[in-house]
């Protein structure tokens, strides 16, 4: 089964547990600034909100690729950085129409989400479970679910 | 390892930022933040040195779990003379400043002299420079704040800054990160703006490593967690209502100091609590809450995000406070609130988003202004110090004034700004002031919280909640139930919660875990993180040693035994209502004992066995 990550802000409280395992999988340290997933925070709303790659299918960082360093995982079906193929010219940082691709100044790389190889750390620490990783054809599941409990069970047409 | 193993050294004076190596020697006697600041100030400063003087010095330090993934783990304090009680200063702040610190390679930083013009410290990981705030001068922490994110083009900069009333001399002054966070108490802030520091501006992407053994780190941090999700005060009450889970309770239990301490029970109570603000109002439909919000790290989350009824008569006609920021705890909505006997929540926000935007201390703020409310109602303050408004307990528009006033230091505002003590021997009237060493009392009354009385009258920073918080025993059962009402075994519990809460605030990690928490839960964390052995033993012994450092400052500071202890209101006049109806603070009952357990005179002096026990400094 193809799972993704499902997002939803209004669980999300902003603590950026997130950010710090995201970090620690795959720079090795707690580092905030080299998560692939961010937390914005909307102050005057009072909103949060995690966002990272949702691994497009017809993937634009793949395509604009100038070297084919950016492959499609088909165990995960997300989208890779081959680390010994890309050569930083950040083309797919412009072609992310999502700014989900960045460029690592440190590496000379870029840098996206890769669902930790089907593990996404980001949301096993996720305290509220704002993120979730689920069935990727019923990320809809529990949103439907809310919304049949609010019908009506009384019968819609009288004798 | 877990601390960067790096300090800043700022010299005001001379304008220059140096680095330096942590006294890693200290470091394992004090642990960090908390206790190895107050092990420098301590080392650097005379203790007798005048608070707001270049001679005075201020320290900004996390805790080896500051920007780790331990749950919580990204506190910071701020660490001076306060120039309130003339005591040490601690005060403590979550948000995201000081991970972004640590973050930038820095452990603390210490400001020493004043610089002869306003400046702001701008730190980008190894780079930090002394930056003219000519310009941030007389304006206020959010406008400081959105006028340095905009010059430095750099959203993700973090921010410690201080307000208008710091510049004014306010003696209560927090230094305020992240738009509403605080390092609230004792007037850090106001030495901050001693001098002429406006502000510190981090940003920080070096990362936090140096993890002694990850795989187990990691595997305690998860452990934590679990146990502060499944606890019903970590897991459910503070997520849900914040810390205002508590304003209901402590007045059920008639520990509600009401009125400027009058009485043990405040009857709107229920309208400025937790569940009040999520009531729809009528206006909008809208709760006060919005929604909670977690500091760096935390997964608890009891951080409340509000908004005001725009058409309340505090913000009618100011749109700017029409958007969500930092809600009411239960010490601001109890000091701005009960103490003052205003049931309006409204207003209430409102003037803790002054507090917060402007940098008061709102528990200082609003028992001073519940002081400066008896001293008007008995005639020792008038309508003529007033501009004219009925400064009565009660009346909701004069305290939106004061705190507008207080604000800017101007008119009856530079009087508030005393703070109690001073405003009350103003008027010839100190008995009016409910502070001991000059600060001003936390929510809980100690007529109807015995144990909280000697917490109060032996706290190294003047009254506090967060020194020892007995209230979980006492009141919440936790770790285990002991009568509120009684004093036997308060000594022995003080002193517990004294060492344990000392440790803590020396890690990196917050208080409020230990609603949860014991140090079987936090010492697996630190041992995993640092080098050397962390046990629960120890940092017990390490927080005792920290309690020991701050008397021992304090003594050599001219503070004495005769300085612990409460007003007489107090000690004689029993509380009126409620489940400690008949009751005062039997403090005579305890403190002897207490004098004993920590190896202290009869005067409360530390003896020379005591002292090399711990290896305090000469």
């Amino acid at each position: 089964m193809l799972k993704s990550l499902n997002i939803d802000p209004g669980k999300c409280t902003g603590c950026l547990q997130c950010e710090m395992a995201c970090s620690l999988e795959n720079e090795g340290v707690f580092n905030t600034a080299k998560s692939r997933i961010k937390v914005f925070t909307f102050h005057e709303e009072g909103r949060f909100v995690p966002y990272t790659c949702t691994q497009c299918d017809e993937a634009w960082c793949m395509h604009a690729c100038p070297v084919d360093a950016i492959v499609l995982n088909p165990a995960t079906g997300s989208k890779d950085v081959k680390n010994d193929l890309c050569v930083g010219c950040k083309v797919c940082t412009i072609a992310c129409p999502f700014g989900t691709v960045n460029y690592n100044a440190d590496s000379g790389k870029v840098v996206k989400c890769d669902l930790c190889g089907g593990d996404p750390q980001c949301a096993s620490a996720c305290p509220t479970d704002a993120i979730t990783y689920v069935d990727a054809n019923a990320t809809g599941l529990d949103k439907m679910r809310q919304w049949a409990g609010k019908t009506d069970n009384a019968a819609s047409t009288g004798a | 390892m877990a601390w960067t193993r790096q300090l800043l050294r700022v010299n005001l004076t001379e304008g220059t930022c140096i680095p330096e190596p942590l006294n890693m020697e200290w470091a394992n006697q004090y642990l960090g933040q908390r206790g190895l600041a107050t092990r420098y100030l301590a080392e650097e400063i005379n203790p007798q040195c005048d608070a707001l003087s270049a001679d005075n010095k201020l320290i900004m330090a996390t805790g080896p779990l500051t920007g780790t993934m331990a749950s919580t783990g990204g506190r910071y304090s701020v660490i001076t003379k306060s120039p309130l009680t003339g005591a040490v200063a601690c005060s403590n702040s979550g948000g995201f400043f000081g991970a972004e610190l640590k973050n930038a390679g820095w452990d603390m930083i210490i400001f020493e002299g004043k610089a002869s013009a306003p400046v702001y410290l701008h730190i980008e990981n190894n780079k930090a420079e002394l930056v003219s705030a000519a310009d941030l001068w007389g304006k206020s922490c959010w406008e400081t704040d959105e006028m340095l994110h905009a010059k430095h083009q750099d959203p993700q900069m973090r921010i410690a800054v201080v307000g208008r009333s710091a510049e004014q001399g306010c003696l209560y002054s927090s230094v305020i990160n992240d738009l509403h966070r605080a390092a609230g108490r004792s007037g850090v802030g106001t030495v901050m703006a001693s001098k002429n520091l406006k502000a510190v501006a981090v940003r920080g992407s070096l990362g936090v490593g140096n993890i002694k053994d990850p795989a187990r780190f990691m595997s305690a941090v998860n452990a934590g967690k679990k146990v502060l999700a499944e606890n019903p005060v970590t897991g459910e009450g503070l997520p849900a209502l914040g810390t205002q889970v508590l304003m209901n309770v402590i007045n059920e239990v008639g520990a509600m100091p009401t009125r400027n301490m009058q009485e043990v029970q405040f009857e709107g109570a229920s309208k400025i609590s937790g569940e009040a603000m999520l009531e729809p109002r009528e206006s909008d439909g809208k709760p006060n809450l919005t929604r909670n919000g977690g500091c760096f790290a935390c997964t608890i989350a009891c951080g409340r995000i509000s908004t005001i009824d725009r058409e309340h008569f505090s913000v009618k006609d100011k749109p700017q406070y029409w958007g969500n920021s930092g809600g009411l705890e239960y010490e601001a909505a109890w000091a701005l609130g009960s103490d003052t006997g205003i049931d309006d929540l409204d207003a209430l926000t409102y003037v803790n988003f002054i507090c917060n935007e402007d940098g008061m201390d709102p528990i200082s703020f609003g028992a001073t202004v519940a002081a400066a409310m008896e001293l008007f109602e008995e005639g020792a303050i008038t309508t003529q110090h007033t501009d004219g408004v009925e400064l009565k307990f009660g009346n909701a528009q004069a305290l939106c004034w004061a705190v507008e006033k207080s604000a800017t230091g101007e008119g009856f505002g530079a009087d508030l700004n005393l703070g109690s003590r001073r405003l009350c021997e103003k008027y010839g009237r100190p008995e009016f002031s409910m502070t001991v060493k000059g600060q001003e009392f936390p929510a809980y009354d100690p007529r109807g919280i015995q144990g909280m009385g000697l917490t109060y009258a032996t706290s190294n920073r003047g009254a506090c909640h967060l020194r020892s918080y007995t209230v979980s025993s006492e009141i919440l059962g936790v770790p285990e139930k002991t009568d509120p009402l009684h004093t036997e075994g308060k000594a022995g519990l003080v002193k517990a919660f004294q060492d344990a809460t000392a440790a803590v605030d020396s890690s990196g990690l917050c208080v409020f875990t230990t609603f949860a928490w014991t140090l079987d839960d936090i010492s697996p964390q630190i041992d995993a993180a640092c080098d050397g052995d962390w046990s629960p033993e120890r940092l017990v012994e390490v927080g005792e040693r920290i309690w020991q450092l701050e008397r021992d400052f304090n003594m050599k500071a001219g503070i004495s035994g005769a300085d612990d202890t409460l007003p007489d209101r107090l000690l004689k006049d029993a509380a009126k209502s409620g489940p400690a109806k008949g009751k005062v603070c039997e403090l005579g009952d305890m403190l002897p004992e207490y004098y004993q357990l920590r190896g202290w005179t009869t005067n409360g002096e530390l003896t020379s066995e005591t002292r090399s026990k711990f290896g305090l400094p000469a």
